[in-house]
């Protein structure tokens, strides 16, 4: 068995490499915001809420953190539409698969961002005469935003890699171009061996971005 | 739906693959993982920062891209060729690896100082202090996450159904092909990954738990 490297049509179809790696960063930027949103909510209720309202919010946050995320891709996308008698492409499919998939993890981060609010803030709100959604949303959440900052920058990256797994669903994303590359160019190894250092780059690139944005806002330990 | 409880033992095979790779490779990933950790920790110089490079390495790098990585990649580099089973539990192990890795070395190093020279003064050889005065303080650090790693192992399994691997997501992928009833399959498949998961994480927890006492 030889097997020759060649990168000549690598280079040649680079454009799907590079929109590629562009939509992963867009998945997992739209799907964090979304997730962000229903994470956000949840924590309030579970925080806020009645008593009997954390039973579902932590059955939730349990069953998504404990499934794999292929199963979730497959299930959103051929299970719900199979039941639901309504069609949506795989971007869309995929984007509601990760959002709600983040929101659990998001809602456990904001859960113990709340917590970690200090009491004497709160106490601090009430004080000046803030109502309680003033208190909300110009106490709590700032101070939240502050603390859970490295865990959502942590969070963002993990997503971004989780959007490899798109590719089963053919969403044209990186892993999807590597994919492509060796089924249709026979390229096996090279589509790879480029798509791998891309995701360590751009990991390594978000990483850095985000130190800069805790070196400016995180709350100094 | 009748058709979905027919294959229910067929799904149970795939539910054994499964466990199978998440065995083997949290038993390798082990071994590698606290090797790494403990020369990580206590060999100075260009071993660890060559552990260091490894597991920053594997932290940006999605597990899928490693597994077709080497799927693809070993057999072409290495001229011997590696069934998929091999190749999967491979490329699992090594990313699993480098997360225990990581974590032994955090367990490690959150050992205070005083315990090794406290070794050293009633006259323990490094090995002695390794295996009756630091591992055993470090296993309390180290076990909870460690279950957490192999959450994300049996996780990982998953994604092996890519390479041919017949496990649980594949198998529930033919048992769909031939009904074209995604529903009910789905739901059972996501049942047992829950099922196997939660007990692992709810392990992790009551371990915590009950380390949670210990404060230095």
């Amino acid at each position: 068995m030889t097997y020759y490297i060649n990168y000549n049509f690598v280079w040649q179809y680079f454009d799907k490499f590079y929109w590629g790696l562009l939509l992963g960063i867009e998945l997992a930027a739209i799907s964090i915001l979304i997730g962000a949103l229903i994470g956000l909510a949840l924590a309030l209720v579970y925080v806020d809420g009645p008593r009997w309202a954390r039973r579902p919010v932590t059955a939730y946050v349990e069953f998504f953190r404990n499934q794999p995320l292929i199963l979730l891709v497959y299930f959103v996308f051929y299970g719900v539409p199979s039941v639901g008698g309504f069609e949506y492409d795989n971007v869309t499919s995929f984007i509601i698969t990760l959002s709600v998939y983040s929101a659990a993890y998001l809602t456990e981060i904001f859960r113990s961002g709340l917590d970690a609010v200090p009491r004497g803030l709160l106490d601090a709100g009430k004080a000046i005469g803030l109502t309680p959604w003033q208190r909300l949303l110009h106490v709590r959440l700032p101070a939240m935003f502050r603390v859970t900052l490295p865990a959502l920058g942590n969070e963002f990256v993990s997503l971004f890699k989780d959007t490899s797994v798109a590719s089963v669903i053919a969403v044209p994303e990186l892993t999807y171009a590597a994919n492509w590359m060796s089924t249709n160019k026979f390229r096996i190894i090279e589509g790879y061996s480029i798509a791998a250092p891309m995701y360590l780059v751009t990991c390594y690139v978000i990483f850095g971005a985000l130190y800069l944005l805790e070196r400016r806002y995180a709350v100094k330990r | 739906m009748e058709l979905a409880l027919y294959s229910l033992p067929f799904l149970w095979q795939g539910v054994l693959i499964s466990l199978a790779v998440s065995v083997l490779v949290t038993v390798l990933s082990l071994a590698a993982g606290v090797a790494l950790g403990t020369a990580a920790t206590f060999v100075p110089g260009p071993v660890r920062w060559i552990i260091r490079i490894y597991c920053d390495i594997i932290r940006g790098i999605p597990v899928l891209v490693l597994i077709f990585t080497v799927y693809y990649g070993l057999s072409l580099l290495v001229g011997v060729n590696f069934n998929n089973f091999m190749a999967a539990s491979i490329a699992l192990t090594v990313f699993a690896a480098a997360k225990v890795t990581e974590t032994a070395r955090g367990a490690l190093q959150s050992i205070h100082f005083g315990q090794t020279e406290a070794g050293k003064a009633i006259g323990l050889g490094f090995w002695m202090r390794m295996i009756h005065i630091i591992f055993p303080l470090a296993l309390r650090r180290f076990l909870p996450p460690w279950i957490n790693i192999v959450t994300d192992i049996v996780k990982g399994s998953a994604l092996v159904s890519l390479v041919g691997i017949v496990e649980l997501m594949m198998s529930m992928k033919q048992v769909i092909g031939r009904t074209y009833e995604p529903m009910p399959i789905y739901i059972v498949g996501a049942m047992i990954y829950f099922a196997i998961n939660y007990s692992l994480s709810g392990l992790s927890r009551r371990l915590e738990a009950r380390y949670a006492y210990i404060r230095e």
